[in-house]
């Protein structure tokens, strides 16, 4: 190598680094509110993925300067990095745990929550399941608790005596920690359950296997509905209610849950980009949701949404 | 081949009735043995073909100039790879120059400077050992070391520190065992020239061994390549508005947003994982294409 080639070399690698980290250290001061610049980094659960791709990619051509980054930590991993700090925004199928708001005021993380929409965990069953009709949630939890329930005759003495199997969310998931918490009040699980982190390894398995049992989002089930059977479910005595659209809108399908994104109050201030970004998400959420097979939620919730973020910014 | 009858022959030592029985016993055997090797390519060959027909029949439809140049989009006919290609992309122009400098460098030290001893066969045996350290286990170290201790930031140099990194104990071994394969003879020629130490291994030893090495370099960027699980760790993003610009740009790469489409519940996201499979094997195809082609121009036999 001679060394003129060798010094364009050199050059060339100083002036990348030089520029990368002027774009780094870009958070957005630009003063005009037209045309922003700067970063929005998004971590967290893999369940708000497809809302927030749709809303980045949305957004991206209002604000094509802005550079949004959407990760999939998972919910418990994306709010490892939030209360430390490292991302604006954290999505999440869950609300946070007092762990980790605890670990947030220790690093002086203040947050802002945003309920982007409605998601209906659904319970199915195989196709070849002709038996169950509907079921409590004392009886659900029954079964993902007790080891002794092996078939379903254990389930109930009129159905047959098919051999159960469990599928369900991986751990790290917040849908997972959804169901501990709604539907086996924070009990462990027990331990013969097919863990999957990839939802549609759960709906082939529920698919293909007679006795099946799992639960995913709703999204996964409306993809799927010719090949699954959901089930509907009472709580407390009430009738039996099937996940629908409606029914998971009114709140009426017992298992209806928001999901969320959290926005880090010091961005918010700060950060003129992540302010924009936050109200251009409040406002296209639903829609957004909708298309991407979530369920937009009442206009007073995104109004709701909106005063918060007021409140965060004063 | 009959024995020549005229010659005598000792019953004693062979038994041509004897010989002929463990003869065509011998044969059973070698017939037995070749099927067995025989199926066991085929099961291999036949499991890649079924897989490469599938992702074939489901992707080669959605593959297009347009899913080149787009970027992902919840509209499965709008969506692109753009970003996860020069991503990858990004990362292998990255990591080649580092394992190869780092590598080759660790090489030449252990088989040309180092003193045979307990010291560098223990650090051998370590190096071949981390090279059986699953990949989750390099992505955490890059979390840790790159991205926390060094603030880099969940960037594209963390990515390709962290892929290299992983890539650096195949690179180091196989560079090892081309070097060690060139013959002693022609060390000892270019020094009785009166080369210098440096100048045999730069003029002689090196050229001599580059085939062996780069094809262990490409071997291995190929499978840093295909990583998913180092990346997701390192804090990889799969959304991004813009394709990485620089080193200390935010990425994706094309086995995270594979990964990422797969798990998606619209049928039409499985299609255009494929057709992402497509492109990343024509990558690996292109890339292990040119190491057998630099093999065969360059390998020459002692």
């Amino acid at each position: 190598m001679t060394w003129m080639k060798k010094t364009a070399l050199v050059t060339t690698i100083a002036s990348v680094a030089v520029v990368g980290a002027a774009c780094g250290n870009d958070s957005g001061s630009s003063s005009s509110s037209e045309e922003l610049k700067g970063k929005v980094a998004i971590d967290g659960s893999s369940t708000v993925f497809p809302i927030m791709e749709a809303i980045g990619e949305e957004y991206s051509m209002e604000q094509p300067d802005v550079d949004v980054t959407v990760g999939v930590s998972g919910t418990g991993g994306g709010f490892k990095r939030f209360v430390k700090g490292e991302t604006d925004l954290s999505n999440a199928s869950r609300e946070i745990k007092d762990e980790e708001v605890a670990e947030a005021e220790k690093n002086g993380v203040a947050f802002t929550k945003v309920t982007l929409a409605y998601d209906g965990m659904t319970i199915a069953v195989s196709k070849d399941n002709t038996w169950v009709k509907e079921m409590t949630l004392e009886q659900l939890s029954k079964i993902w608790l007790d080891p002794n329930v092996k078939t379903w005759k254990d389930v109930d003495p009129s159905y047959p005596a098919e051999p159960l199997k469990f599928f369900s969310p991986g751990k790290d998931s917040g849908t997972f920690d959804y169901f501990s918490e709604e539907v086996l009040d924070e009990k462990d699980m027990r331990k013969d359950v097919q863990l999957s982190e990839d939802d549609n390894v759960l709906v082939k398995g529920v698919e293909g296997t007679k006795g099946a049992i799992g639960y995913f989002g709703y999204a996964y089930y409306a993809e799927n509905k010719d090949k699954l059977k959901e089930v509907p479910l009472s709580k407390e005595g009430a009738d039996a209610v099937a996940p629908t659209h409606e029914t998971i809108n009114d709140l009426s399908y017992p298992l209806s849950r928001e999901i969320y994104t959290y926005v880090n109050n010091k961005s918010l201030k700060e950060k003129e980009q992540v302010a924009d970004f936050v109200k251009f998400t409040n406002e296209n959420a639903g829609d957004l949701a909708e298309e991407v097979g979530y369920i937009k939620m009442p206009q007073e919730k995104y109004d709701e949404n909106e005063k918060a973020i007021e409140a965060a910014m004063k | 081949m009959a024995l020549p009858e005229k010659q005598p022959v000792d019953k004693k030592f062979i038994d041509p009735a004897a010989v002929k029985q463990s003869i065509s016993k011998r044969l059973v055997v070698n017939r037995f043995t070749k099927s067995i090797f025989l199926m066991g390519l085929l099961f291999g060959l036949v499991v890649l073909a079924v897989l490469i027909t599938g992702v074939l029949r489901d992707g080669i439809g959605y593959l297009s100039l347009d899913f080149l140049q787009n970027f992902p989009s919840r509209r499965p006919e709008r969506a692109g790879i753009y970003p996860a290609l020069m991503g990858s992309i990004w990362l292998m122009v990255m990591i080649i120059p580092m394992i190869f400098l780092i590598g080759v460098g660790s090489a030449i030290y252990l088989e040309e400077y180092a003193k045979k001893g307990r010291m560098t066969s223990f650090i051998e045996v370590n190096i071949s050992n981390l090279a059986g350290v699953p990949s989750i286990v390099f992505g955490l170290l890059g979390l840790t070391f790159f991205v926390r201790n060094m603030s880099l930031g969940s960037t594209l140099i963390s990515g390709a520190l962290t892929l290299g990194l992983m890539s650096l104990p195949v690179v180091i071994v196989s560079s090892q065992e081309a070097i060690r394969a060139v013959p002693q003879a022609m060390r000892h020629a270019s020094l009785a020239l009166g080369a210098s130490k440096w100048q045999t291994t730069y003029k002689v030893v090196l050229p001599a061994s580059l085939p062996g090495i780069i094809t262990g370099i490409i071997l291995s960027v190929s499978r840093a390549i295909g990583e998913t699980a180092p990346l997701i760790m390192v804090g990889a993003a799969i959304f991004i508005a813009r394709a990485p610009s620089g080193f200390f740009s935010e990425f994706t790469a094309l086995p995270i947003q594979i990964y990422n489409w797969t798990s998606r519940p619209q049928e039409e996201f499985q299609y255009l994982a494929s057709a992402g499979i497509i492109v990343l094997m024509v990558i690996l195809i292109a890339m292990n294409s040119v190491a057998i082609w630099i093999r065969n121009k360059y390998s020459k036999r002692y």
